[in-house]
């Protein structure tokens, strides 16, 4: 429970429908003295966690999570930026951190399923299996962030929202007589306390930030950069580099420490590779597939050709060229509503 | 659910609360009055007193009713800090490393604010105060002493009479909080020799949001709530008369059933601290096994998070405390757990059982049957 109004609402529902309900939530990682800036468990969104959940007659405790999620979120973001991704802690949050920390600790205490405010769905098949649904409000869909999920965890999943729009969760939540703010509905990492993740990058890893060259993709050097976890791919402004037509960030060479740019003309791409893919099912498709691919959480989705390769690699070949194709963002294949998998940018 | 926090709380005693209840809306008049209504709240805290003032064995005008425990140990401290400064120019205050936050926290601030230097007394491995140790560190500025009467976390009852007599024999003035004592322990101040006692009602089956002090007489003290002269002059405010007619009536049946109320749970505890000890690897007892409150139980797990064991418990059904009383999911040790000596392994992982009137032995074997695995749990998910 975060005390907003998606997760308040879910827990509401489940109530209703006769489940015996527990609140959780988890204490996460802040830099030292920001702990009242993260986004996802400041004291206030705790103290109207457990209004909520004291309103609904349920317990509610907090799960301290704060070590594990430095351990592996922060040090991933970390990581990522070092080998010259854009990486997307929140998917590492939801594998690692709420979907398995926070699960265990949950079935630990004795729970059945462990439902969470994410506006998806999960379809519970004759044959045992469990799909994953886009939420019926398209424009609120949060299944991106839950491609991670495998079969196990989405057995024990439930995510009592997804059936409903967000206008409807609102009404609901006035006719149960809880707070109906929500979160602001912002991409922030949760542990940059609201500031930019280049000054995090600099007080925690400032020994990444190693200036280097800026190159075409000929090799030309063309100027310097102030290390490359400073850039993201089709960043146009900043670059300081003076040429007679705009110039966007194309690629980061990690192992040469250089910003690739070049022109607006170079920077789509029809295709890419995404490896750590993760299928749904819970074994690889065997022959490549048709889907929308979405290669941000943010961005809309694509027709493509999705080509497995292996246990958990894919190719994917857009039918128009795509900017913004990031490594260390996911890319999330689709089948109409059917979420059928999903993996990292390489 | 099975309540095992009478150290954090207890239920008002049903007797107690018919004492209070005519005091609400029947007899509700402001004592400071001068009619009738008045005169009638008037005598209804006068007896309070005079009831409390019998238990602890001093005159009726040495008790000051307070809001709570740590209202009365906030005006003992603070009061006597500044009058024994303006008097003498003392500004020396001696207190152990296990005082309760009510007086630690006054301390610091204190300190911080007011120029007084706190000498903080060690304690020993069972969290135990010497009158050695506060003989020596004693001297002339020595404004006050302050000593808890028995540990609210692991129990541990400080040899009072030792204590205070070292402080008499300096002619230096004796507070202690005695509000985890009073429940199990004597309160007879010229027994114990004390100048200053803090209690507060609910921990001994009466009403929360009412406490008490006692002030021998001739102790200076400057009040830190002004206003009405109530009190003595000492603590303005009107009188909550119900709850001051519920703390005397808790008191008082609390001093005449101590010794059943004492029988009745230590066996119990003794169980659980047996069983514990023997079923439970890793698990260590804190405080001492002897010299502490008899319905009192805390142990340490080593590599437990403490939180996450109670977090457990609770769904299990068990309602227990830890050393740290926290509800955010941020562990650290408390100061206590430190002053004992615990390294972190330890300290986090502290459990505190403490029983009381409505606890039965069923109660308690159940909570035993269930306790090990739990702690096996909390151990499995807090190593990661």
């Amino acid at each position: 429970m975060s005390g907003g109004v998606d997760s308040s609402v879910a827990a509401a529902l489940l109530k209703e429908q006769g489940y015996e309900v527990i609140g959780m939530m988890l204490r996460l990682w802040s830099e030292p003295g920001k702990e009242d800036s993260n986004r996802c468990c400041t004291p206030d969104s705790m103290a109207q966690a457990r209004r909520v959940a004291a309103l609904l007659g349920i317990p509610f405790y907090v799960i301290d999570a704060k070590n594990v999620f430095r351990e592996t979120v922060v040090e991933y973001f970390l990581e990522g930026y070092a080998r010259g991704e854009t990486p997307n802690p929140c998917l590492l949050c939801n594998r690692k951190i709420r979907w398995t920390f926070l699960l265990e600790h949950a079935l630990v205490v004795g729970a059945e399923y462990m439902a969470t405010g994410h506006y998806a769905r999960a379809r519970r098949e004759e044959r045992g299996k469990v799909e994953l649904l886009r939420a019926v409000d398209r424009s609120k869909d949060q299944s991106y962030v839950l491609h991670v999920l495998n079969q196990e965890q989405l057995k024990h999943a439930l995510f009592p929202v997804g059936d409903y729009t967000k206008v409807e969760i609102r009404a609901l939540a006035e006719k149960f007589g809880l707070p109906t703010a929500s979160r602001k509905d912002s991409q922030d990492l949760c542990f940059l306390a609201g500031e930019d993740y280049r000054d995090f990058i600099r007080r925690n890893a400032a020994e990444m930030l190693q200036p280097g060259e800026i190159v075409t993709h000929e090799g030309k050097v063309l100027g310097h950069h102030t290390g490359l976890a400073n850039y993201t791919i089709g960043q146009r402004k900043g670059l300081g580099v003076a040429f007679p037509v705009p110039l966007y960030v194309l690629a980061k060479d990690a192992a040469r420490n250089a910003l690739v740019v070049g022109t607006q003309e170079e920077l789509g791409t029809t295709e890419l590779t995404a490896h750590h893919v993760n299928w749904l099912s819970g074994e690889a498709p065997r022959e490549p597939f048709r889907a929308e691919v979405k290669i941000r959480y943010t961005a809309k989705e694509v027709e493509a050709w999705v080509t497995p390769m292996g246990a958990d690699q894919a190719q994917v070949k857009f039918d128009a060229p795509q900017r913004d194709v990031t490594a260390g963002q996911a890319a999330v294949f689709y089948q109409g509503d059917l979420l059928v998998g999903g993996g990292i940018i390489q | 659910m099975i309540y095992l926090d009478y150290s954090a709380t207890t239920p008002v005693d049903v007797r107690v609360f018919e004492a209070m209840k005519p005091y609400f809306s029947e007899s509700f008049g402001n004592p400071s009055s001068v009619h009738r209504y008045g005169q009638q709240a008037e005598a209804a805290v006068d007896a309070a007193r005079e009831t409390v003032a019998r238990v602890l064995n001093c005159r009726p005008d040495e008790i000051i009713f307070t809001s709570c425990g740590s209202e009365s140990d906030n005006l003992a401290i603070r009061g006597a800090a500044y009058a024994m400064r303006e008097k003498n120019g003392a500004r020396w205050i001696l207190a152990s490393r296990t005082e309760h936050p009510a007086v630690t926290k006054t301390l610091l601030q204190l300190e911080k604010y007011d120029g007084f230097q706190i000498e903080w007394l060690d304690v020993n491995e069972h969290g135990m105060v010497t009158a050695e140790s506060v003989a020596k560190a004693i001297c002339a500025e020595t404004a006050l002493v302050s000593v808890m009467y028995a540990n609210n976390e692991i129990g541990t009852i400080n040899p009072l009479r030792d204590i205070a007599e070292t402080c008499r024999a300096r002619r230096i003035l004796f507070h202690t909080d005695a509000v985890q004592a009073a429940a199990y322990l004597p309160l007879d101040v010229q027994e114990l020799g004390v100048d200053m006692l803090s209690l507060g009602a609910h921990k001994f089956y009466g009403p929360k949001g009412v406490g008490a002090l006692y002030v021998r007489k001739g102790t200076p003290l400057l009040p830190h709530l002004t206003g009405g002269g109530q009190e003595f002059g000492l603590r303005a405010g009107t009188h909550n008369v119900p709850y001051i007619v519920g703390l005397a009536e808790a008191l008082r049946l609390t001093y005449e059933e101590r010794e059943q109320r004492a029988a009745h749970v230590q066996p119990l505890r003794d169980k659980i601290i047996g069983t514990v000890l023997e079923t439970i690897p890793d698990a260590r007892l804190t405080g001492d096994m002897t010299s502490r409150l008899p319905h009192h139980a805390s142990f340490v797990f080593k590599g437990v998070d403490g939180n996450l064991l109670l977090t457990l418990l609770d769904a299990a059904g068990f309602a227990c405390s830890s050393g740290s009383a926290c509800k955010t999911g941020n562990p650290e040790p408390s100061e206590v757990m430190n002053a004992i000596g615990l390294s972190r392994e330890w300290g986090l992982g502290s459990l505190r059982v403490t029983l009381g009137v409505g606890t039965t032995a069923e109660q308690v074997e159940s909570f035993l049957s269930a306790l090990p695995a739990l702690v096996e749990k909390a151990r499995s998910l807090s190593r990661r």
